[in-house]
């Protein structure tokens, strides 16, 4: 498996308001299948799509915040929330949904799979990606 | 004459928020809706936006909005009302115009 690249999959915008959040997940479900080493950011509104508690009862519309606990099942391991973006909306990551991936070396141990980073350590990740893609 | 705008966009995101408080007068209501009610956040860079508005604007927020957005009443400004679908409509009755604010 010489060919396996880095994807990256950029979010930058608030759910539910706009499709960008869950049209960014169903592409990462389905390219999840193709054995990429796949990593997810959310950065400035992207933030949002993370948050814990979500009820769309009164909005009469389907409910995707579940759905994140669900990318550990499909090997994404790698997911990066930048520090800034969280403290500018007055968040910290007690506010977010708590993500995990099962390592499958260790007795399937549940590990946390989101990683708060500062812009710096964000502008050094993108860098190393071979494919960028932005919601 | 009283007025009502509604502002549907993140204050994070646009400047949709500080272009409606502006030029929103004296004794008139905004209400966030939509991705606007991110702006409603109490210890948020832009909180400042509303809390400096306050005594001369009401602000109020649409409930399932931020429920679907999983942001916690308590963590709202203090002094943001909030309000129901039925409010939507009351707000809307109560004032003589509505501005969108897109």
């Amino acid at each position: 498996m010489s060919d396996v690249k880095k994807f990256c999959y950029l979010n930058r915008k608030a759910p539910y308001g706009t499709v960008y959040a869950w049209e960014s997940l169903e592409v990462v479900l389905i390219g999840a299948a193709f054995d990429q080493d796949c990593s997810l950011v959310f950065a400035d509104d992207g933030v949002y799509q993370l948050m814990k508690g979500s009820d769309t009862t009164g909005l009469g519309i389907k409910n995707f915040s579940p759905t994140y606990s669900a990318l550990g099942d499909y090997d994404i391991k790698k997911i990066y929330v930048e520090k800034e973006s969280l403290e500018e909306r007055g968040l910290s990551l007690d506010d977010l949904q708590h993500l995990v991936w099962e390592d499958e070396d260790e007795d399937y141990a549940e590990k946390d799979s989101i990683m708060v980073v500062t812009k710096d350590e964000l502008a050094q990740i993108l860098e190393e990606q071979d494919v960028v893609l932005s919601f | 004459m009283s007025m009502l705008h509604t502002v549907n966009k993140s204050a994070y995101e646009r400047g949709t928020l500080e272009s409606c408080v502006s030029k929103a007068a004296k004794g008139s209501s905004v209400l966030l809706i939509e991705d606007g009610v991110y702006s409603a956040v109490k210890g948020g860079t832009k909180a400042g936006v509303i809390e400096k508005a306050m005594g001369d604007v009401s602000f109020y927020v649409l409930g399932p909005d931020i429920k679907a957005r999983g942001l916690d009443e308590g963590k709202l400004i203090d002094g943001i009302k909030v309000v129901d679908y039925s409010g939507f409509v009351e707000l809307t009755v109560n004032n003589d115009k509505v501005a969108s604010w897109l």
